[in-house]
Parts: C-alpha cells; structure tokens; sequence
C-alpha cells in the first residue's frame, strides 16, 4: 500500500459566522471574507507542509482544485504542483483536478501536466475529474453536457500524449486541427498514471475500469461501508471484462488525526473537524446537484436521503461512518488494517489538515501519522501482499 | 375537463399532447416546469379554438432525443411538428422559455403562423437586468417567486411530492439547463433576427416577474416590429396560472383582432 499526504488548502482563517449571513462556503460566499495577507502565511505554510511530507517519507502528496470557495484554495491546481516539483525530491505529486468540463481548451491541462512531469523526471499523477457541482455555478459552464465534455476532453489529452504530433482532433465540444503539445510527457510509455477520484458513482466506475483504461478509482470523503461498495463494484466490473483489478486501481481518500491517545485526538481533532463539516463543506442541494451533474435516478436518491443529508456531521457520527479516523496510533493502525483487509485499496491518502486544524497539531498529525502508522501498515501489506 | 391525450412520433422522438376544444388552432408551447395536466386556462381557451398542447422533447412524458442540445434545435423540430400536424394558420402562444421558443420558432419560418403571443419570453438579455437564478432557487423559493400572489406558492408547497412528479420536475430542470444554462435563458443572436417577425404578436407580462423581469417586456416591444405590450398588474412569472381569467380575455382578444 502507498501512502500520500492531501491538502486542500482552506481558508483557515475564515470567520465561521459567515453562516448567519450566507447560506455556503462556495459560489456566493463573498471573497471580502479572504484577507491576501493571511492568504499569504496560509499558502506558504500549506506548500511547507506538503514539503515536509516529502522528507517525512510519504510516497506522495496531493494537491486539489476547487474554485470560488473557502473550502480549499487551489483554484489553479498546476501553480502548488509547480512549486512543489522543485522542492520535493522523492514524492509523487498527484493533481486531483484537474476538472476537465469547466475548461474550453482542454489542451492547457495537456500542457500544464507535461511541463510538472517534465520538472520531475516523471513523478507526475494526472487527476482528471468532473469537478463538484457547485464548479458549474461559478464557472458558468453547463452542467448538463458535463459528462460529454469531461469524455472528449480526456480523449482529448489522451491523444495529445499518445500519437505523434501534429494530429487532428474532432469531437462535438472540441475540435483542433493541429494536436501538439509540447513538452512530451516524461512518462510516455503510455502516459503518466491517470487517477479518477469521485464521490462515488458507478457510471464513473464503469468507465475507469475499462480495460483500455483500468485508471486508479479514488473515492473521495464517504463512509468506509460506501467505500467498501464502490470498490467491490470496481473489481466486479473489472472481472465481468475479464481481468482482475489490483490494489494500484483503488484508492480512499479521507481525513485522519492520530494523537498520542484516543482521548486527546478525539478532544485536539474535534472543532476542526466539526468545521470542515459544518462550515466548509456546507451548500445547499441545488449548488451540489446542478442539474445533469448525475442522472436523474441519482438526483432522485440523493433528494429522497435529503433528510439524512440535512442532519449535521459531528466528529462522532463521522467518526461512527468511518468517514474520519481518529484516535491513538493503535487504534488508528487497527482500523486501517482491518479496512485495507477488507476492501483491498493500494492508495492511501489522508487529509492531514483539514478545517481549522493549525499548523503545530498539523505537523504532529503527520509525525506521529508517518513514524508509527505508516511503517507498521506499509510492513502488514506488503507481507500479505508477498 | 374535456382533452384528449396521445402520443405521436414526431423526428424519432416520442411526443406526448394534449388537445381540446374546436375552432381555429392554438398551439401552446410550455416553459420550464412543462404541461403535465390540462390546465384551467387551456381549458378556457378551449371554449373557442382547437387547443394543442404538446410536451417538449425532454420533457414530463415525452421523449429525450439524443439530437436535443440547445434551443435551436428544438425551433427547429417544432417547423417539424407544424408540418406533421399539417398545421396552418396557426396562433402560436408560449409562456417563458416556450415563449421564447415561439420566437425561435417564427424567425426561422413564420409561412403557417397566423399569430404570435409570447408570455415573460426568456431569449434575449438587456445588460444590467438580471433574470431570476433558478437554478439556485431550492423547491420552496421556486414557488414563492413564480407568484405574485402567494397563496399559489403556498398550494403548491402543501403537498411533496411523490418520486414520479420528483422524477419529471429534475428531467424537465435538466432539459431546461440544456437550452439556457449558457448562455443564461437568452440566445446572442435572437435580438437581431426579432425585426423579421411580421405576424401580429402579442407580449404579456406580470408586472411583478421575479424569472424574467418585467423590464424585459419594453425591449422585446422594440425589437418585433408589429407588437404589442400589455402587463398585468398584481401577477408574477405565470400569468395563465395566477391571472388566467385575464390571460384568457387577454390572448383571445388578440387573436380575434389579428385574425380578423
């Protein structure tokens, strides 16, 4: 199993009363709430934390794309990735983003993964997503040809790192007449790994397991019982094309504090935790769901669970889902274990910060995280996997 | 209520209409929440012409052609339909983005039109006139800004609905976002095709229209040459819903005097 430190990079110093005026953290949420100077220290101490992954033995970090919103501040993903390619030396760096429908050129994103895998020497992962609901609104882009247009534009830059330039290119939303981009990709026998991380949907899923693709299924934020769903979907999708899927086409990303007890993790972890839940990820449905961004059975589903939704997360009905981990590295290393066994995921990716979380428990997260989680899961996996 | 209901297959797709009444033909073209139920206007309207109220392609309990991508195609599957029912000298009526699309619809060929009323038409945008967002109106603000009057919100909030009437209220919301997410309810180009409609046409407003602005209805005004204003007063977005009495003298009147 391989081990990645995720960032998504909030605004961490939002006023959390925000919600007694506005009704969510994205799309309308004034950005008279962000103040550049603090915007300054945040990013700065975000990239130094995805830099210390690197030394602290990570296989990889990751960064994310969202826009108009406090939730995570990377609305141009490639700009962390760039910075980053020269300041770490062994990880790599995964970019989920990129959000393929939002663009008009999907080619920029042809250009902008070459350049980081060039940096590199290859330790590029390209993320190709749909981007969430809410993208549409502040975007402007039409949902209901979003899964169109994220199809074409993967083919789209599929073709651009696979056949010799120039060549043409024509679809019903992107048309070019000379396909070439330069620099290659470093990673061209095919193409450098292609990671699809979803909130979980079995369109997504049919299509990342084809066996002209077989792409790394990354759930994104879910509870372990949805997680362990989606990917028993991915290996029988898998073997109903006749091949079977490995750990490398499986991966959970969630958040995860590990403290020296279960007592101080539950108490040090709890009012950041509770404002990534209550504040940052709060929208309402019709931002979420922008329509034609799933099917209409889908959006019927998710309207008819509308009261689940509404209830409000806490650290412990996200900890009772196995949305979120936290705990004592025993306790931690228990559940990892015991939900790699049974799912069977080869990725890895804990959100280290998350919320309000400040930078010293972040840093501790992550030493404790990878001195005394990491290594006894890396030794149990690769003995089973032996 | 006297209608009859069929299916008819028009350019590969299934259409669902509904029609009543006999007389000289009156083609009723739906905006964005369809025409799933015979309503009391059409009803009225019925008493004096021949009434047909076709589902729009991608909506309620028609068909979603896989040719469906914007609202040009949809104008011009209509001249389809027109043909098909051997339709001439026909009054074209349409409320929102059917107003809009009747626009649509006499630009490209208005030969078997004999008028035209549109009513709070999306289509066309004035700079600095926001339209309401409807796409980020939840169940509750989508009633109450439909309405003037807000006992109409009221009715329809009382009852939640059932998984089917969910079902077709997101098919109908996705086929809207298919002609109007963007650009947002208007075609760039309409307003500089609006001076070729020669028929007679009639543009309704509700004064107090919080979809498409009231504001709206002098622009359309200026720009269809042989047209008329008239706004009614006290009355939100659906003036055939919450001003049907009036709607219906209104659109009759109209119809008498143009084809007179």
């Amino acid at each position: 199993m391989k081990f990645y430190f995720m960032h998504l990079m909030p605004y961490a110093d939002l006023d959390l009363s925000y919600d007694e005026k506005h009704n969510s953290a994205w799309v309308t949420l004034p950005n008279t709430y962000f103040d550049p100077k603090k915007g300054h220290q945040l990013y700065n101490r975000y990239l130094d934390e995805l830099e210390y992954a690197d030394q602290l033995g990570f296989d990889g970090i990751c960064v994310n794309e969202h826009h108009s919103n406090a939730y995570g501040l990377m609305p141009i993903p490639g700009v962390m990735a760039g910075a980053l390619a020269r300041r770490t030396k062994n990880v790599k760096i995964a970019v989920l983003g990129r959000a393929l429908p939002l663009l008009n050129n999907p080619l920029t994103v042809a250009e902008e993964f070459a350049m980081i895998d060039n940096i590199t020497g290859g330790r590029l992962i390209a993320g190709m997503v749909r981007g969430i609901g809410a993208e549409y609104h502040s975007w402007g882009v039409n949902p209901a040809f979003s899964h169109e247009r994220f199809q074409e534009a993967h083919d789209l830059i599929l073709q651009s790192w696979t056949q010799p330039g120039p060549s043409v290119f024509e679809g019903k939303h992107y048309n070019f007449d000379y396909v070439n981009v330069w620099p290659r990709v470093y990673q061209d026998n095919p193409h450098p790994p292609i990671w699809i991380p979803s909130q979980g949907s079995s369109e997504t899923i049919e299509w990342a397991a084809h066996p002209d693709r077989k792409y790394t299924y990354l759930q994104t934020f879910a509870s372990v019982s949805i997680v362990a769903r989606y990917m028993k979907m991915y290996k029988d999708v898998a073997a109903g094309y006749g091949y079977e899927a490995t750990e490398d086409q499986l991966g959970w990303s969630l958040p995860l504090y590990v403290a020296e007890t279960d007592e101080i993790a539950r108490r040090e972890a709890k009012e950041h935790i509770e404002a990534f839940l209550q504040k940052f990820l709060r929208m309402p449905m019709e931002m979420l769901l922008p329509p034609g961004y799933t099917s209409v059975k889908s959006m019927v589903g998710a309207l008819s669970a509308k009261a689940g939704h509404a209830m409000k997360q806490t650290i412990d009905s996200v900890i009772e889902e196995g949305k979120f981990i936290c705990g004592s590295p025993a306790t931690v290393r228990e559940k990892l274990e015991e939900y790699q066994s049974q799912i069977g995921f080869g990725h890895l990716l804990t959100l280290l910060q998350f919320g309000t979380l400040p930078a010293e428990l972040t840093r501790k997260n992550m030493e404790i995280y990878s001195k005394e989680v990491m290594p006894y899961l890396r030794n149990v996996t690769s003995k089973r996997a032996a | 209520m006297s209608f009859t209901e069929s299916t008819e297959t028009i350019t590969g797709c299934n259409v669902r209409f509904m029609r009543g009444g006999k007389g000289a033909p009156l083609l009723f073209l739906h905006g964005s929440s369809g025409a799933a139920r015979w309503a009391p206007f059409m009803e009225k309207l019925a008493e004096s012409y021949e009434v047909i109220v076709p589902e729009h392609p991608g909506f309620g309990a028609s068909g979603s052609p896989e040719w469906l991508d914007g609202m040009s195609d949809l104008a011009f599957f209509y001249l389809d339909v027109i043909d098909h029912l051997g339709l001439d000298k026909v009054n074209l009526v349409g409320g929102s983005i059917g107003g809009w699309l009747a626009a649509e619809i006499a630009i490209r060929n208005q030969t078997k039109l004999a008028s035209l009323a549109v009513v709070a038409p999306a289509g066309i945008r004035v700079k600095g006139l926001r339209k309401g967002d409807v796409f980020m109106w939840n169940a509750e603000e989508t009633a109450r800004n439909l309405f003037h009057d807000q006992s109409y919100a009221e009715q329809m909030l009382a009852v939640p609905p059932s998984k089917e009437v969910l079902e077709t209220v997101l098919k109908n919301k996705l086929t809207t976002a298919k002609l109007a997410w963007e650009p947002r309810f208007y075609n760039p180009d309409l307003h500089k095709w609006l001076h070729r409609i020669s028929v007679p046409t009639l543009i309704l407003w509700g004064d107090n229209d919080k979809v498409v602005p009231a504001g709206y209805g002098p622009a359309w005004r200026d720009l269809i040459p042989n047209s008329r204003l008239e706004i009614i007063e006290n009355c939100g977005h659906l003036p055939q819903i919450e001003k049907s009495d009036r709607f219906v003298q209104l659109v009759d009147g109209f119809i008498r005097e143009a084809t007179r």
